[in-house]
């Protein structure tokens, strides 16, 4: 919300600097988010009031003027303005006036004839972006006043960011009551004296919807000019707040919004049927708004209809159906307090935020509407004339929110505050705030005031004396608590260590947005069902992920298209993956790597990334925990089918998977490389080991090695599981160190290269004894993976 | 010594000067002192000599022996100087080349900022706690006593998936999932993604917060301000001002916003801060009764406080960075400012 500060000055004046005041507010909890100057800078511009205007000889266009200053001799100034006219009262720039934009006005001639200063208009004093013809002031505006006294001017809007609890504050009177509070003066509201009827005339009103709108008041007006001139003043006040002048009725209704906090409406008494309800609206009705759109309603709004139709949506908006015209003449203005459980949520399901809405929503005071009637009566009669009949009011005296009494205990105060205050202070507090106060045993029954909404229970008043006292003045303690050991939980590795191992070999970490685009996910993982956005920021990111790659894939593009030859990345996140009618949310550690196996360096030859290069990352991100993973060929959508490999446990867990990009992805993404990528379940890569020991051999160890010569498809795995699962005592350990293919070694068949360690726990091995073992071992791989010895 | 016996000393120590190599130096000790060598036969010949000659001509032909094989010692001691000031000459390296290798890389900055926090507040017993990111309202809202409806709910932005799922707004909802499991007394930070459907400038429509909360029997107002201004002064490693500010959250009461000197322009006021010298950082305040409520903790025994900080925000003014966009393009000269 934004205000003029001499407005509300006018209400409450302490003598204190703006700067001081604003940070007042802002300590307060009534956030200022900005202080701007309510005109340009200008000077020299004075109330002139043209006396006489005849017809330049040399132009069409121009008129020779006199203007009273306020001199003793009145200033002749050429003026090119059609509305200029004998008798008008416009600002009158004279000759060292210095206008917005550093434009200095001189003694000038034009088409010959002299020019002692210039007649403005509000876009040449900078209160308007355009204006037509010449700013006309008031016709009692004080001749020879500086204008910027006149339109007091020298002033500055304070832009206030309120929090939702303090409705109480969206008026000049509001933050003007705040202000007394701060600065420990009285405040006064504005008085308003009752309007005495001039007629009787009245419309029956009925209040149906009695928990939605306990007060419903109105009256009839009847006789108005709303063709009348707002004056200049109310017009200035509705600009500093950010509101266009549209006609007195309208203007009145939201000048007393800006001061009161109350919204108002005036219905064009001549086009409503019968008298005024206010009820929910029936299924499917129709209600054409001011704002030229058309609801259909269901039947829980709202709304204020006549015997013919919905006038308007209660508290939101008014109807284009009744609207008040230039030619209005009787009006029906009405002055409501609608709950706020009713108005929650109405604005965001039509999407109509509007000044009455937000209030209603947050809360209006339920004792100000007769004011706030009276009020704005006043203010039409003042300014468009015409006849105010009687208050018609309709009350629900058990619906309107009562403020409850609030036990303050003193112990509390210390407890959550942690100061001890002086009784007096505590209950001069609340008496400033407009709470009731009576002493207990324990400590005080507070009752606070109508428009307070969101004093309701204990804490909220400890909040309250916490505010006015002053948050900075409250002590501040060291952390003094009850403390306990931390737990280190062995068998868990910390997922930082994990990305710690990868940064140090080169990958660098990325964070991806959790959404991504729905045809990058489709075409990564097609048989993973995923969720999608209701709502998204745009197609490109509107389902989450069920992997990580998404991003790491859209991260690596980003830079290869930015002369990034080599790219290494990580990420660590949650994938989003739907199975059964259930959103798992899996925390997930994925790479990516693409171009060469080591950054560019001298000395060395360069050689692509392979498959192995990183398979032995990965390997080394379980040797952190020790867990035994195997990895097998399996099918992946995303994978090259002859490099991809699923990661399990040795229980059938499935960890992850590791693979190069499907040369077709690669391609249909835009890669002119192989892209090698793996993604691991954190939770089941983090489960540690605790190291357990086992004794050490006293005894030699020795080294055999053999050639095989298997079949191409007998995997290195089944080797080595097919000598593990021998059951030999003596063997510690059995060793890959070369695989061939070539000249010696038929077509369609590998030789490896293995060796294998031997060390017993009671003996020296023979060599008789590591012979046996060779030839049982040899055996077992001749029948299992049918494998000769290479000669 | 016999005029033949010098000569063949002369010439020895001759050969021996010659020699520019161990295998040279190695030929010449053969030829005279091998088992055919000049020196070798000499002493054979002592056997036609008289006996009582035989004795004073040994000891002539061992004294130039030994002489030579002294000079055998010193030329092979030079030359074994030469050659390892020639291998050490020749095997001289640009030690300015640079090393080989894989490189090492770096953390997101805002991984380093939260790590940071983390550390802070580990130091002092607070743990670790992560929840999901896709939430129910119920602990996004409801339990954190932000109703249907409520203005408050307009505050955030929020991504649905359904009238009741949504991407989580905040870190808050950990709070009652912690509260819900496990029973004061309570010290735990929740770092982690949250989601607003927003994005501009100055909002990316996802990012990281820190919550924190602590409930115990005696916890105040004062051990909130003390923690906060105590983790901003050791986030900053800046004996900075902290302000506190009354706000409103519905979650806490009462609620503050913390303000931190600007530590762009040390509070004098510059653009970052609006001029204002003071820089929004965290909001917190006390568990709302309500929050308590929702949990079964009686707040009658127990109070807490709770404090929520944006990570990215904190990586700006830590770090100096200007664009909040930055942090999700993943563009590697920008990561790799933080290695």
């Amino acid at each position: 919300m934004q205000i003029s500060e001499a407005w509300l000055r006018e209400l409450i004046n302490p003598a204190i600097a703006t700067t001081e005041l604003v940070e007042q507010l802002t300590m307060a909890g009534l956030e200022v988010d900005s202080v701007t100057p309510a005109a340009a800078e200008f000077s020299g511009v004075v109330v002139g009031e043209v006396l006489a205007v005849t017809q330049h000889p040399d132009a069409d266009r121009l008129r020779v003027c006199s203007v009273g200053t306020g001199d003793a001799a009145p200033l002749q100034i050429v003026c090119g303005a059609s509305n200029v006219r004998v008798g008008l009262k416009i600002p009158a720039a004279l000759v060292g006036a210095l206008l917005p934009g550093n434009f200095k006005i001189k003694k000038s001639k034009l088409r010959g004839v002299e020019s002692f200063g210039m007649l403005c208009s509000e876009q040449e004093l900078g209160l308007a972006g355009t204006a037509e013809g010449l700013m006309e002031l008031a016709a009692d505006a004080p001749v020879g006043r500086d204008i910027r006294d006149y339109l007091s001017l020298n002033d500055a809007i304070i832009e206030v960011d309120l929090t939702p609890n303090r409705a109480d504050c969206l008026s000049v009177e509001g933050i003007a009551r705040e202000i007394a509070v701060l600065n420990r003066m009285d405040y006064r509201p504005i008085s308003v004296e009752p309007t005495v009827p001039g007629h009787d005339d009245s419309l029956a009103v009925t209040v149906s919807a009695t928990e939605a709108c306990p007060r419903y008041l109105g009256r009839l007006i009847k006789g108005v000019n709303n063709q009348a001139q707002t004056p200049l003043w109310l017009q200035e006040r509705l600009r500093r707040s950010g509101l266009r002048s549209l006609s007195p009725v309208v203007d009145v209704t939201n000048y007393v919004l800006l001061e009161m906090g109350q919204p108002l409406h005036a219905f064009d008494a001549a086009k409503l049927t019968g008298g005024i309800q206010v009820r929910r609206s029936r299924k499917d009705e129709k209600l054409n708004l001011l704002n030229d759109q058309t609801l259909t309603l269901d039947g829980d709004a709202l709304v204020i209809a006549d015997e013919r139709q919905a006038l308007a949506l209660a508290g939101v908006m008014g109807g284009s159906d009744s609207a008040v015209a230039d030619a209005t003449q009787d009006i029906f203005l009405e002055c409501a307090f609608f709950s706020p459980a009713t108005m929650m949520g109405v604005a965001r399901r039509f999407g109509l935020h509007t000044d009455s809405s937000h209030r209603f929503e947050r809360g209006v005071d339920p004792f100000l509407q007769k004011r706030a009637l009276e009020r704005a009566t006043q203010l039409i009669l003042d300014i468009a004339g015409g006849s105010a009949g009687p208050v018609a009011e309709v009350l629900t005296e058990a619906e309107i929110p009562q403020r409850k009494a609030v036990l303050l205990r003193l112990q509390r105060i210390k407890k959550i505050l942690a100061v001890s205050l002086p009784a007096e202070q505590i209950t001069a507090i609340f008496q400033r705030l407009g709470m009731a106060v009576e002493t207990q045993t324990e400590g005080w029954l507070v009752t606070p005031p109508g428009f307070r909404f969101d004093i309701a229970i204990e804490a909220d008043l400890i909040e309250e004396l916490a505010r006015i006292h002053g948050y900075n003045k409250l002590p501040q303690s060291s952390l003094l608590m009850r403390s306990e050991l931390s737990k280190a939980p062995e068998a868990l590795l910390d997922i930082e260590r994990a990305k710690d191992l990868l940064v140090d070999k080169g990958y660098q970490e990325a964070i991806t947005y959790s959404f991504v685009d729905e045809a990058l996910q489709t075409a990564v993982a097609p048989n993973d069902l995923f969720i999608k956005l209701q709502n998204p920021i745009s197609s490109e990111l509107a389902v989450m992920r069920t992997t990580l790659w998404c991003g790491l894939l859209q991260a690596a593009l980003h830079n290869t298209h930015r002369q990034h030859s080599r790219v290494r990345l990580f990420e660590a996140g949650m994938r989003f993956v739907r199975e059964e009618g259930i959103t798992h949310q899996q925390k997930m550690l994925a790479g990516l790597a693409l171009g060469g196996a080591y950054p560019e360096q001298w000395g060395e030859s360069s050689r692509r990334l392979d498959f192995f290069d990183i398979k032995a990352d990965v390997e080394a991100l379980f040797a952190l925990t020790g867990t035994p993973v195997r990895f097998e060929a399996a099918l992946h959508p995303a994978l090259h089918p002859g490099q991809s490999a699923r990661i399990n446990t040795p229980t059938g867990d499935k960890v992850g998977w590791l693979g190069m990009l499907h040369p077709s992805l690669e391609k249909q993404l835009g890669f002119d490389t192989n892209v090698f990528l793996f993604e691991l379940d954190q939770a089941l890569l983090l489960q540690k080991q605790i190291p357990s020991f086992n004794p050490l051999s006293r005894f030699p160890s020795v080294r055999r090695d053999m050639a095989l010569l298997v079949d191409e498809n007998v995997s290195a795995d089944a080797i080595v599981d097919c000598i593990k699962s021998c059951g030999e005592q003596a063997l510690r350990d059995v060793l890959i160190f070369d695989v061939y293919r070539g000249p010696g070694v038929d077509p369609g068949i590998k030789s490896i290269a293995l060796g294998l360690v031997l060390q017993d726990f009671s003996q020296t091995l023979t060599d008789s004894q590591i012979d046996a073992i060779f030839t049982r071992v040899l055996a077992a791989l001749a029948a299992k993976t049918h494998a000769k010895l290479r000669d | 010594m016999s005029a033949t016996l010098q000569d063949i000393l002369t010439q020895a120590l001759q050969a021996l000067a010659n020699a520019q190599d161990l295998n040279q130096l190695d030929e010449v000790r053969v030829h005279y002192l091998g088992k055919k060598g000049i020196f070798t036969l000499q002493m054979k010949q002592l056997a036609q000599l008289e006996p009582e000659q035989r004795r004073a001509a040994g000891q002539i032909i061992n004294q130039a022996k030994n002489e030579f094989q002294e000079n055998i010692e010193a030329r092979k001691q030079a030359l074994q100087q030469t050659a390892l000031a020639a291998r050490l000459a020749n095997e001289r390296i640009d030690v300015t080349l640079p090393g080989r290798g894989q490189g090492v890389a770096g953390l997101h900055p805002v991984t380093l900022t939260l790590r940071r926090i983390a550390t802070i507040f580990a130091s002092v017993g607070f743990q670790v706690v992560e929840g999901p990111e896709i939430e129910d309202d119920y602990h996004n809202f409801g339990a954190l006593n932000i109703p249907d409806h409520h203005p408050a709910r307009a505050m955030h932005d929020t991504f649905y998936f359904d009238a009741h799922t949504v991407l989580r707004t905040h870190t808050s909802p950990v709070q009652i999932r912690v509260m819900e499991t496990e029973k004061p007394p309570l010290k735990v930070i929740a770092p982690g993604r949250v989601y607003r459907c927003d994005s501009d400038l100055t909002h990316t429509p996802m990012f990281h917060q820190v919550e924190g909360f602590l409930v115990d029997t005696e916890v105040s107002f004062a051990d909130l301000k003390g923690v906060v201004y105590e983790f901003l002064r050791a986030f900053f490693e800046k004996d900075i001002q902290v302000r506190f500010r009354p706000s409103y959250f519905p979650f806490t009461e009462p609620s503050a916003e913390v303000d931190i000197e600007c530590v762009m322009c040390d509070g004098q006021g510059c653009r970052v801060c609006g001029q204002s010298g003071w820089l929004e950082v965290m909001g917190c305040g006390m568990i709302h009764p309500e929050v308590f409520k929702s949990v079964a903790i009686d707040d009658e025994v127990f109070s807490g406080f709770a404090f929520g900080m944006g990570v990215e925000r904190l990586a700006m003014l830590r770090y100096g960075i200007n664009d909040l966009r930055l942090f999700f393009e993943n563009d590697l000269k920008f990561l790799q400012q933080f290695n």
